[in-house]
């Protein structure tokens, strides 16, 4: 019986097993930021304990941070007080800060992977569920909360019990105009947002060996929202020419050591999982999502399902709760729905790629006037790459402003926010219910449907406009 | 922890996502108290600055009190924001029933001592059934949860070893202190033959 790459990398973190209880799981990176470590360091400080390894722990400011005026003082005061701990409690337990100012300060799960901090075969938390996305490099990455931040920063350690498998395969190629944000939108709406609960999930087949390290790392960052523990992907050639050559990327006779590793990093050929899907990667259509979680999806042409499609009765429910709150009704196409707001960032589509697939929509156009579009880099070295390549020109000659990095309107904790009733296409994570303010409605689009959208200023099938372009 | 006997909130929801539970504009402070005061704040409050409540939500409803929480399936989705159990504990609930747990939220609540009991759709649909004066016992000891108006019991899992702490009040951290040597030992060896 053959090993999966999710065993391999388990079973060489196993520091022991309590019998019938769970293990001691070995932490080789921790990601930590503002939010969810305050009460981690207080917890430790409580039990006059320091930091065990704090070489290990990697710290930025990203979700609570205002995304213009970045050096000034942040004018809302538990912000400020919430941030300046982050760097007290860096200071004091001598942890690697990239905060406000920093030159890689952003997105935690942005710089993790730029740094080449983020490697295969490694096992990463973070107090933040979408820790998954390093999955993407062929390491075991997930998101803990607060307490469990506290046990890594104690003892570098956390108690885990297996997770059980799924393996997704996409084999064939992607229609053009799809990306790698509408395969995982497409799978969640096939495996609802509690389809993968329990389990660690690996992307395999031949669509997924085709995307890139950054696509690639926009399908795992959202396994989190099927319910998944995780997910990852085997590290290839594109991996390694990845990390190669970045800021903490191994050197030398190291280099070539580890990279002899993870090339021993796959799924053996006759593994067990608990779990096989078989997806066909030309089926899949730009996607969009309609209700108030990340299953709630169709095709872009595709009208929003009937009531009696639906058969259980919970599900019923919860299907027209959503509609109710997003005012939309059964049956009804999204094509043509004007919308107020576009919103380009977060973990999940805020890197270099991804902006420049929106700069490849808008070039030469401008923004329809009853939009607002904000672009929010993922990091300080994807927005200075954006001015490098000039693609600050594009977003500013089409009306849309840029912002500086954080998690921003994601989840709306700064004071980027959508008012209370309008609709914003958003290029992140999660459309629940108030994510992006109170009362905000929220439709989850790969970049290209969004910067359609932020165009036309009505929901719209990219396609038509690349087509257009195309016979220009 | 060992016993619960207390009426219950109804809240017969599913993918109930931790935004719901405690809105990301609430996350701002770094203590672990005071959470209670905006569970489920959109929902329990009118919008804008104001407390004015929600008549009939059901945090809201003057019949409902207790220390266990009913909800529907896939309760605390999303987030891995641990203010999530934190503003449950601090509203007053000490269980909290549904017939299925996201995973981060189930861990983060059991980090916390808040009990999360998984039952069957069927008496899930039964505990909802029952009107506002209904008793329910939870017993960790014997992993029961009992509708006391019927007798109708049904068992729910957990692991073992969380079970023993949670009856003992050992948290994962003692024990991980515990093991600070085979820790070290763990890492001598990786130094040798290193993972990465």
């Amino acid at each position: 019986m053959g090993k999966t790459l999710f065993d391999k990398i388990w079973n060489s973190h196993i520091v022991k097993s309590i019998p019938d209880g769970p293990s001691v799981l070995y932490v080789d990176k921790h990601f930590i930021h503002e939010v969810t470590s305050p009460q981690a360091f207080s917890g430790l400080e409580k039990r006059g304990l320091k930091v065990f390894r704090p070489k290990q722990v990697v710290a930025t400011a990203d979700h609570n941070v205002p995304t213009h005026d970045q050096h000034l003082p942040i004018k809302d005061e538990l912000s400020r007080i919430q941030v300046k701990q982050l760097v007290d409690n860096c200071a004091n337990h001598d942890i690697e800060l990239y905060g406000l100012g920093h030159p890689y300060q952003g997105i935690v799960h942005v710089i993790g992977p730029e740094l080449g901090i983020t490697q295969p075969g490694m096992t990463i938390v973070c107090g933040d569920s979408h820790t998954s996305t390093h999955g993407a490099f062929g390491s075991i990455a997930f998101g803990i909360g607060t307490s469990e931040v506290e046990m890594v920063l104690g003892t570098q350690c956390l108690l885990q019990n297996k997770p059980k498998q799924m393996r997704i395969n996409i084999e064939g190629r992607l229609q053009k105009g799809v990306v790698s944000k509408d395969i995982i939108l497409y799978i969640i709406s096939k495996l609802s947002s509690s389809g993968a609960t329990g389990h660690f999930i690996e992307f395999a087949g031949e669509a997924i060996r085709a995307l890139s390290m950054e696509a690639r790392m926009t399908i795992c960052n959202m396994s989190i929202e099927m319910g998944a523990k995780g997910g990852l992907i085997a590290p290839d050639k594109k991996t390694f020419d990845y990390i190669r050559n970045r800021r903490f990327a191994p050197v030398g006779n190291d280099w070539d050591e580890k990279l002899e590793k993870w090339k021993k990093l796959f799924t053996d050929k006759d593994p067990v999982f608990d779990c096989e899907v078989n997806i066909n990667a030309s089926d899949i259509e730009p996607m969009i999502t309609y209700g108030t979680n990340p299953g709630l999806g169709i095709a872009i042409n595709n009208a929003i399902p009937e009531l009696d499609s639906i058969d259980d009765e919970g599900e019923q429910q919860n299907f027209m709760k959503a509609l109710g709150y997003m005012n939309f009704r059964p049956g009804k196409s999204l094509i043509g729905t004007p919308i107020h707001h576009v919103f380009i960032g977060s973990c999940t589509n805020s890197r270099i790629e991804d902006l420049r697939l929106v700069a490849s929509v808008i070039k030469g156009k401008k923004k329809s006037e009853h939009v607002s579009v904000m672009v929010v880099p993922g990091s300080q070295q994807v927005a200075r790459q954006v001015y490098a390549e000039g693609l600050d020109k594009i977003f500013i000659a089409a009306g849309f402003e840029i912002r500086q990095p954080g998690c921003s309107a994601c989840l709306g904790m700064n004071e980027d926010k959508i008012p209370e009733g309008e609709y914003c296409v958003s290029t992140s994570n999660r459309n629940f219910e108030g994510r992006q303010g109170r009362g905000a409605r929220t439709l989850l689009a790969s970049p290209l449907t969004a910067a359609a959208a932020a165009i036309t200023g009505v929901i719209t099938d990219v396609r038509e406009l690349m087509e257009a372009d195309d016979c220009r | 922890m060992d016993i619960i006997r207390s009426t219950y909130y109804p809240l017969p929801i599913e993918n109930v996502d931790t935004d719901q539970i405690i809105p990301a504009r609430f996350l701002k402070a770094t203590t672990r108290d005071g959470f209670g005061e905006n569970l489920f704040r959109d929902w329990r409050y009118k919008s804008g600055d104001s407390n004015k409540p929600i008549s009939d939500f059901v945090l809201n409803l003057p019949q409902y009190k207790g220390e266990i929480l009913v909800a529907g399936k896939n309760f605390g989705c999303g987030s891995s924001r641990e203010h999530a159990a934190w503003s449950l504990l601090d509203f007053g609930f000490k269980v909290i029933v549904s017939s299925f747990f996201a995973d981060i939220f189930k861990s983060n609540a059991l980090n916390n001592g808040l009990l999360p009991v998984q039952v069957s759709d069927s008496f899930l649909k039964k505990i909802f059934a029952l009107d506002s004066t209904a008793l329910l016992t939870v017993t960790l000891e014997t992993q029961t949860i009992v509708i006391e108006e019927s007798g109708e019991t049904e068992t729910f899992e957990i692991n073992n070893y969380k079970k023993t702490c949670l009856l003992n009040g050992y948290d994962d951290m003692d024990y991980l202190l515990s093991q600070i040597k085979q820790i070290e030992a763990f890492e001598a060896l990786q130094k040798l033959v290193p993972i990465n």
